[in-house]
């Protein structure tokens, strides 16, 4: 087996233990031989209820979105070249939040439940648009304007926030930055996954380019590679799939930053190598964090955001402590 | 026969003409030096004639074809740029740092093909890198980062390399071996070698030609022998040179 080929044949093996593991685990107790039977049976039973409309759709987005964080993670990472690089760097989950704070602003969302994913999408493509309208020129350049663009769109999310109709709103708004996978239903699924794929599509045609790229911007574009071109498509490839995963999911963090730190060392640091295995990595710790709000028993819901935010961030303790060791 | 031919460029950064009008036909197997005082528009020019900037004038052929009308594949194919100090982002191996070099002639996806390696062990060891194959490239000293750098470039076999002061930084043995390294390539294979230098009595003793720039302009073109003179010296550093002995014992002294 080509060396480091195995770390995504690990994180293949943990994504479906968890995918199998996730269906056997929630709020209602459903005894492992239900689950089978389940599957098996035609006749609508609460058991074959909860599977299907309730459990395997929240899996199926679990893992797109995970496979989302954590290839936009490597693909961005790879570009700027920069370990802090994240998926939401380009502003296009901040204007996915813009998009689901209006919509629970305007009170939409009662109407409707797909009204937040949509307008979530919504923001995130004019996010992204408002990037690349400011972004052109450079990757210094896409990554600042990536910035500007976050604070003005976190800046409508604090409007809404501070004249929320009703601070049952309020809280309903700050509630879904913290992300969830909840009470999603086929439909989310059907909403985002077209995105998430062709974004996923477009992010994969950037391996060679993001290898080349570790020999710096001269010397990549002297091999060829279409520096402008990458950076658009990578703009395109992530607002697509990060926009709509944001826009189902809400902000989940630290998944796209992790994942491609933690196979980087496995496939020898080459940039295109890690795109599969975090994508593969991302998925089963978006599985896995789900899994822990539905186990660890609370009053109110356990925020997905929370769960991998305190997963990731000792990661990260770690990650310093290694640099500082390693620092010549 | 003329390779590449520069005609006329100009380049122009924020407001300043960097390079103004610079003529030069540079045929295969030569070794050029390209010298001038720093700011004289070397590296504008490097860039330029390696089609990574457009020139605002003028135009830069290879083989009689406009660089701006080859693809970019094509033209990586055709010649390697090497910039100043080149670095390695991320802590990959030698070997896989090399292999990078083969990036136009890949398909879009998937590894290196096994028809390759016999390529990257032949420009590997070529460039005496054999014992830090796999080693991390970014604990390679400069010299051997130096190497790496120039195995990356050969490894796709251009016709044309563009290197931009390959040995600043080097001690003078690895400075040595660079620069005979790439007289070698235009002497030996029959490259076009372009490369910036700053040190005078290497490039006297081992470049076949002089590209000389002062203040963006082409100062002088033309055998080594021929046109690196004092008076030369004089109009593009500003410094009282004196030139002596012939082939590899020439020695440029040179005082303010």
């Amino acid at each position: 087996m080509k060396s480091g080929a195995w770390i995504t044949v690990a994180a293949l093996g943990v994504l479906l233990l968890a995918a199998v593991a996730s269906l056997f685990v929630g709020r209602v107790h459903v005894p492992p031989m239900e689950v089978i039977r389940g599957f098996r049976s035609d006749d609508l039973t609460l058991a074959s209820i909860v599977l299907t409309e309730l459990r395997l759709p929240r899996a199926v987005l679990a893992i797109a979105v995970g496979a989302t964080l954590g290839l936009s993670g490597a693909v961005l990472q790879g570009l700027t070249r920069n370990p802090l690089a994240e998926p939401g760097l380009l502003g296009v989950s901040s204007g996915a939040a813009l998009g689901a704070v209006i919509s629970i602003y305007f009170g939409l969302a009662q109407i409707w439940n797909l009204f937040t994913p949509l307008l979530g999408l919504v923001g995130a493509m004019a996010a992204g648009a408002l990037t690349f309208l400011f972004g052109r020129g450079g990757t210094l350049t896409l990554i600042l304007a990536g910035a500007a663009v976050s604070g003005l769109v976190g800046a409508f999310v604090s409007l809404a926030l501070n004249f929320a109709p009703s601070s049952y709103a309020a809280y309903e708004m700050s509630l879904w930055m913290l992300g969830s996978l909840a009470d999603r239903s086929w439909d989310h699924v059907l909403v985002a996954t077209p995105f998430i794929a062709i974004g996923i599509v477009i992010l994969a045609t950037l391996a060679r380019a993001i290898d080349a790229l570790s020999l710096g911007e001269a010397q990549a574009a002297s091999l060829g590679v279409d520096l402008d071109r990458t950076r658009i498509l990578a703009l395109i490839g992530v607002g697509l799939s990060v926009g709509a995963a944001t826009s189902v999911t809400g902000s989940v963090g630290f998944i796209g930053l992790v994942a491609p730190h933690i196979v980087r060392p496995f496939v020898g640091h080459q940039p295109s190598r890690t795109l599969l295995p975090s994508a593969l990595l991302g998925a089963a710790l978006l599985l896995l964090a789900d899994m822990a709000t539905r186990v660890i028993p609370t009053n109110q819901e356990l925020r997905l955001g929370v769960i991998t935010a305190l997963m990731g961030a000792p990661f990260f303790f770690w990650l310093v402590v290694r640099l500082q060791r390693t620092a010549p | 026969m003329t390779l590449l031919s520069i005609e006329g460029v100009t380049v122009r950064r924020g407001g300043r003409t960097i390079v103004d009008g610079v003529n030069a036909e540079l045929a295969a197997g030569q070794f050029v030096a390209l010298i001038g005082a720093n700011g004289a528009g070397k590296s504008s020019l490097l860039k330029a004639a390696a089609g990574l900037w457009k020139p605002d004038a003028g135009q830069v052929t290879l083989d009689g074809a406009l660089l701006a009308s080859l693809s970019r594949r094509t033209l990586a194919q055709r010649r390697a740029y090497l910039p100043q100090s080149p670095r390695v982002e991320w802590p990959i191996s030698v070997e896989r740092l090399v292999a990078l070099g083969l990036t136009p002639r890949l398909p879009p996806f998937g590894g290196l093909d096994a028809w390759l390696e016999p390529a990257l062990t032949q420009v590997i060891e070529a460039c005496d890198l054999t014992a830090h194959r796999h080693q991390t490239a970014t604990t390679l000293s400069g010299g051997e980062l130096a190497r790496a750098m120039l195995a990356r470039a050969l490894i796709g076999e251009p016709d044309i390399l563009l290197v931009d002061e390959p040995i600043s930084g080097l001690d003078p043995r690895h400075a040595l071996d660079t620069v005979s390294r790439l007289q070698a390539l235009a002497l030996g294979s029959g490259r076009l070698v372009l490369a910036a230098i700053h040190d005078l009595t290497l490039a006297a003793r081992y470049s076949t030609h002089i590209l000389a720039l002062h203040e963006g302009r082409l100062a002088t073109f033309g055998p080594t022998a021929q046109v690196l003179t004092p008076a030369l010296l004089r109009q593009v550093f500003q410094v009282d040179a004196r030139i002596s002995g012939q082939g590899l014992e020439t020695v440029v002294h040179y005082s303010a």
